[in-house]
């Protein structure tokens, strides 16, 4: 849906197979895997427990043993961005698998058997559609009330319909092509299709989705924590660390800012790696 | 412009898909907060009610009754703009919601009306000089702005406007409108937030709108013949560009949805989303429900507005 806004010319790209990232994708895939890293390791490189309130004063400044500052109680702010990853990166993680593969395969059955079933499915997902995220994720959590499992599954289910709709288009077109129809003229079942003939033909642009739907379950996740019903306290993910120290907002707090800092940093530089794929792997499908 | 019968026949169908889609979604909304667990009788009447009088509330609030008949007569109530009262304070969640509505409806519409022009002149530029710094700056920024989440474009704000400009009031929203200074101020922040969520989209699909016209031939042809790039754009490329642009505008305003609802509680400002918000935090699910019907009524309206104007303004379709 954003391609093509990046001009070609500014390359940076260092051996020519068509894989090799430019400058700016590199940038974006090294701040993807710091955070990853970040949110595996997090528990043994924290300096202070991140429940432990360590400073007297709240909101208390960037300083040698503080370097993010202290929170609204005096905790330590490093320490709980650090851990703040595992939720953040973690949750966003398993919602969007969870998203992505079901739609993906529900997708490419859709395109494979046709008929009524395709039709129903995609009439009843393009519904969902019609959801405002954050609403839904509102409306669920209020029935059902806040946990990370809860949380995993809304934002999978908020992120299935597109992610079915993105995969069903791709594998209609492969569908049409002469291998396939080869392989049904053969006699092989719908999920030899699936597996050999479809899915390996698509599997490019569909990653670059997973990323950019990556990027959306990060911003509803932290505008449901920021609400107050994401990830509930004594933990906070990022968006739950902005809504801690909000008062801080107008005493400049670094509380505030190095979750909002966390934040942008994690999701624009997915946004720059997807933008920058190399052409190969993004236009698989043309 | 006159079209044929089939194009008519389009919009209909489209317009027959967002009523079913309206049904799907409302049968969601009303199931996923009134069948899943947590029984409302025992969270009003609280822990130290007796079986018999939980049994008695269910029995009076028609709990007892089929989940089908329920939804109907709920959705029936719906239409008729009885929306049941608010399990909370017992007011008619219609009167509750009607009182925030115009709130809500005179910040968005603030928004639309600052954020049309300056996102189309930003989108349309960029594209007539695609490429060149300002379409870059203007990339560069658009997707920075659509990479964050919308409270962290409010907090920014705060911290311009209201920390180190010292223009604005933080984080409270005054009641008091004495005179156009003070209402100026207290719309202010809420505005700019959402003006720049809202115009960050538009601009990227305004501008994509358009460089999608120029590629096309007879644009191309324009420009071998001798016309320069602004003519090239302004008059070639722009005419058959509106209906794209329009359903971009659409589109993009279908961002509100999600985005007043995070400006509205930073901000404290009175509206629809504000109360949902609330209602969510004490569980009051009738108030719940109709906000989220409201919200869900104007996204899909506009989705299906963009669609319409898709349709209409697609050439091939015209006799």
């Amino acid at each position: 849906m954003m391609q093509d806004t990046q001009g070609s010319e500014r390359k940076f790209s260092i051996t020519g197979h068509g894989y090799s990232f430019n400058m700016a994708g590199r940038i974006g895939l090294t701040i993807i895997l710091f955070w990853a890293v970040i949110a595996i390791i997090a528990p043994w490189i924290i300096p202070y427990p991140p429940g432990k309130i360590v400073d007297w004063d709240y909101f208390g400044p960037i300083s040698e043993s503080y370097w993010m500052g202290t929170d609204y109680l005096g905790r330590d702010i490093l320490s709980r961005v650090l851990m703040g990853a595992r939720y953040t990166v973690g949750i966003s993680l398993a919602g969007v698998t969870l998203a992505c593969s079901g739609g993906i395969v529900l997708g490419m059955i859709a395109a494979v058997i046709g008929g009524w079933f395709d039709t129903i499915l995609s009439r009843l997902l393009d519904a969902f559609n019609g959801i405002p995220s954050l609403l839904f994720g509102l409306v669920v959590v209020a029935a059902v009330g806040s946990s990370i499992p809860v949380l995993v599954l809304t934002l999978a289910a908020i992120y299935l319909p597109g992610s079915y709709r993105f995969a069903r288009a791709l594998a209609v077109n492969v569908n049409t092509m002469d291998f396939v129809t080869v392989a049904r003229a053969r006699g092989e079942q719908t999920g030899y299709l699936i597996r050999t003939e479809i899915f390996p033909n698509i599997l490019g642009p569909v990653l670059a989705d997973l990323g950019l739907r990556f990027v959306f379950i990060v911003l509803v996740l932290s505008g449901l924590s920021f609400l107050g019903i994401g990830v509930q306290p004594p933990h906070a993910d990022w968006g739950g660390l902005v809504r801690e120290n909000i008062e801080g907002l107008s005493l400049g707090a670094p509380a505030v800012i190095f979750p909002c800092i966390a934040i942008a940093s994690l999701t624009i530089s997915v946004n720059m790696f997807i933008d920058n794929l190399p052409q190969k792997i993004r236009d698989r499908s043309n | 412009m006159h079209r044929s019968s089939h194009t008519w026949l389009l919009v209909a169908h489209r317009l027959g898909i967002a009523l079913i889609t309206l049904i799907i979604v409302s049968f969601a909304v009303f199931f996923a907060t009134e069948l899943l667990p947590g029984d409302v009788a025992e969270i009003l009447l609280g822990q130290a009610a007796t079986p018999d009088a939980v049994a008695g509330l269910r029995d009076a609030m028609g709990l007892n009754e089929p989940a089908l008949s329920r939804f109907l007569s709920w959705l029936g109530g719906l239409a008729t703009g009885d929306m049941g009262r608010s399990y909370v304070n017992d007011i008619s969640v219609a009167d509750l919601i009607g009182r925030r509505l115009s709130n809500s409806l005179r910040l968005a519409g603030v928004v639309t009306v600052i954020c049309v022009p300056f996102a189309l002149t930003c989108g349309i530029a960029a594209a007539m000089w695609q490429d060149s710094l300002l379409d870059r700056l203007v990339s560069i920024l658009t997707i920075s702005v659509i990479s964050i989440p919308e409270f962290m474009v409010a907090t920014l704000a705060v911290l311009v406007f209201a920390v180190w400009l010292d223009w604005l009031p933080a984080l409270s929203y005054g009641a008091d409108a004495s005179n156009f200074a003070a209402l100026l101020k207290a719309y202010a922040m809420p505005v700019i937030t959402l003006t720049c969520v809202v115009s960050a989209q538009m601009i990227r699909m305004t501008r994509a709108a358009v460089i999608e016209t120029i590629k096309t031939p007879y644009v191309e042809m324009a420009l071998l013949k001798g016309a320069s790039r602004r003519r090239m754009v302004l008059h070639h490329a722009l005419p058959n560009a509106l209906g794209p642009i329009a359903n971009a505008v659409a589109l993009s305003l279908s961002y509100l949805v999600g985005g007043v609802i995070i400006v509205e509680t930073v901000f404290n400002y009175p509206g629809v989303a504000k109360l949902m918000v609330d209602a969510v935090a004490t569980r009051d699910l009738p108030l719940i429900q109709s906000c989220a019907m409201v919200f869900c009524v104007s996204y899909l309206s506009l989705i299906t507005l963009a669609d319409v104007i898709a349709t209409l303004s697609n050439p091939r379709l015209r006799k």
